[in-house]
């Protein structure tokens, strides 16, 4: 069933990207409007997450939208045994769009393949998660001036990381450099940086994060190293303190250098980086907002030029 | 009374036969096609000589023609196998199997936390590299090797 459902972004096109980042932008001067007025939002989380959910109920109330939901599947028919075609089915009579996160795979496309709905993937499992990647662009935008040209620095688990991978294949239109600095076991997958290759992206990757090797960065972009991850817990001990950022490691870099982060961060971040300059984290994560009211818009078929000339900001 | 060392097989007046099936493919077709609940005649011949590959298995199935769904079935199977359409005892095509492009509902994903494996539903794939038998689930976005991989 065609519809205007979001469920990657990795193939948009540079002009899409760029529509979204200036509708991002405008929610931004103006976040609080009455344009969803008379909708209703159905936030469906199959699996819980506070953080991405509240984003996304903010991000329609602030739009005058009303919201329904779940959040945790326990309480719902899914827990009887209910197929997921059957809730999106049952939902898709009450709800104008529907943000769902679930543990599976795939989930989010089967979804908006059985509904006429739009639906937004606020996450499927490990695979997808592409409001995430709309609110890391913006704020790369946003800090930079521009998604082009840029070095940008991958650090901590990039093997298991779905925000890098997803942040990797849409920037590959912009001309990046990227740096992939983590420790053996977590290295970037080959089906990434074969990607890169076939879409002749520059990367180089390394071990060591140190103040010199992260210099050149313009985008320190942090992940979190779960010692979950590691089979040899031996190997984790010796390299959990090695992808820590201090705030005297930031000596030499670039003016511009913004550091990033999908939160929620453990020590990978020190607390005294919290108070640089080039700590941008917690702007990140209210940048969500504004992301996700351009998401909730766009499936719902409202353009920039609505947003522009939009009569109801309060 | 001297003993008969061959045995003939009929020529087929109409049908399929299926040719150059590696030896140890030979079962998995037969299961594949529901040959054994097939009540026209059925010929299975394995480990014949073959020039090409040493030994080979054949299947000669009388009056009846495969589908296209059937055919990606047994391309997933075998990739290299050649189906002879017979009609009136003559040979009226040749078909080398060959994967096809999308293989709708034909394997099961590798992935066990991918949707299709916990819901009713049917799978699609996409060929990425016919060469090596690289397939991509549509809908959890996994490469997999297709013969590691189960048929629905």
């Amino acid at each position: 069933m065609g519809n205007r459902s979001i469920v990657s972004i990795a193939d948009y096109s540079r002009e899409k990207i760029q529509n979204l980042l200036d509708m991002a932008s405008e929610f931004e001067k103006a976040p609080n409007r009455r344009l969803l007025q008379g909708k209703v939002v159905a936030t469906l989380f199959f699996e819980p997450s506070t953080r991405t959910r509240l984003s996304f109920e903010t991000a329609a109330n602030r739009l005058g939208a009303r919201v329904i939901g779940f959040t945790d599947p326990k309480v719902t028919s899914s827990s009887k045994g209910e197929t997921l075609k059957d809730t999106i089915k049952m939902v898709s009579n009450y709800a104008d769009v529907i943000v769902m996160r679930h543990k599976l795979e795939g989930a989010a496309l089967y979804a908006s393949e059985v509904t006429n709905v739009p639906i937004i993937n606020a996450g499927d499992g490990s695979n997808l998660h592409p409001s995430q990647t709309m609110l890391d662009l913006y704020s790369i935008y946003k800090t930079q001036g521009t998604l082009e040209n840029l070095n940008i620095y991958m650090v901590g688990d990039l093997k298991y990381g779905r925000t890098v991978h997803s942040l990797l294949m849409s920037m590959r239109k912009y001309n990046p450099t990227f740096h992939f600095i983590a420790p053996k076991e977590l290295e970037m997958p080959d089906e990434y940086k074969l990607y890169c290759q076939q879409n002749n992206v520059n990367y180089i990757e390394q071990t060591d994060f140190t103040e010199d090797t992260i210099a050149d960065a313009d985008i320190l972009y942090m992940t979190r190293v779960q010692r979950e991850r590691f089979t040899d817990l031996m190997e984790y001990e010796r390299v959990k303190d090695a992808y820590i950022l201090k705030a005297d490691m930031l000596g030499k870099c670039r003016d511009n250098m913004k550091i990033l982060h999908p939160l929620p961060r453990v020590n990978e971040i020190e607390y005294d980086v919290d108070d640089s300059k080039h700590a941008y984290y917690f702007e990140q994560a209210q940048n969500g907002l504004y992301a996700r009211e351009a998401l909730i818009c766009d499936v719902l078929g409202i353009t920039l030029e609505d947003i522009r000339n939009d009569k109801t900001i309060i | 009374m001297e003993k008969r060392k061959d045995l003939l097989v009929a020529a087929l007046e109409s049908g399929t036969v299926i040719d150059h099936i590696p030896t140890d493919k030979v079962f998995t077709i037969v299961q594949l096609l529901q040959l054994d609940r097939c009540t026209d005649q059925v010929t299975i011949g394995n480990n014949l000589e073959s020039a090409r590959f040493g030994k080979k298995g054949i299947i000669k199935i009388a009056n009846r023609f495969f589908s296209d769904a059937e055919i990606s079935q047994l391309a997933v199977v075998c990739p290299n196998i050649r189906l002879c359409i017979i009609k009136d005892y003559e040979v009226v095509e040749k078909k080398q199997v060959t994967l096809p492009d999308e293989l709708d509902n034909v394997v099961h994903c590798a992935n066990p936390v991918c949707i299709t494996n916990n819901e009713p539903m049917k799978t699609v794939f996409y060929v990425t590299d016919k060469q090596r038998g690289v397939v991509k689930c549509r809908y959890c976005g996994k490469e997999q090797q297709i013969e590691n991989i189960k048929l629905v």
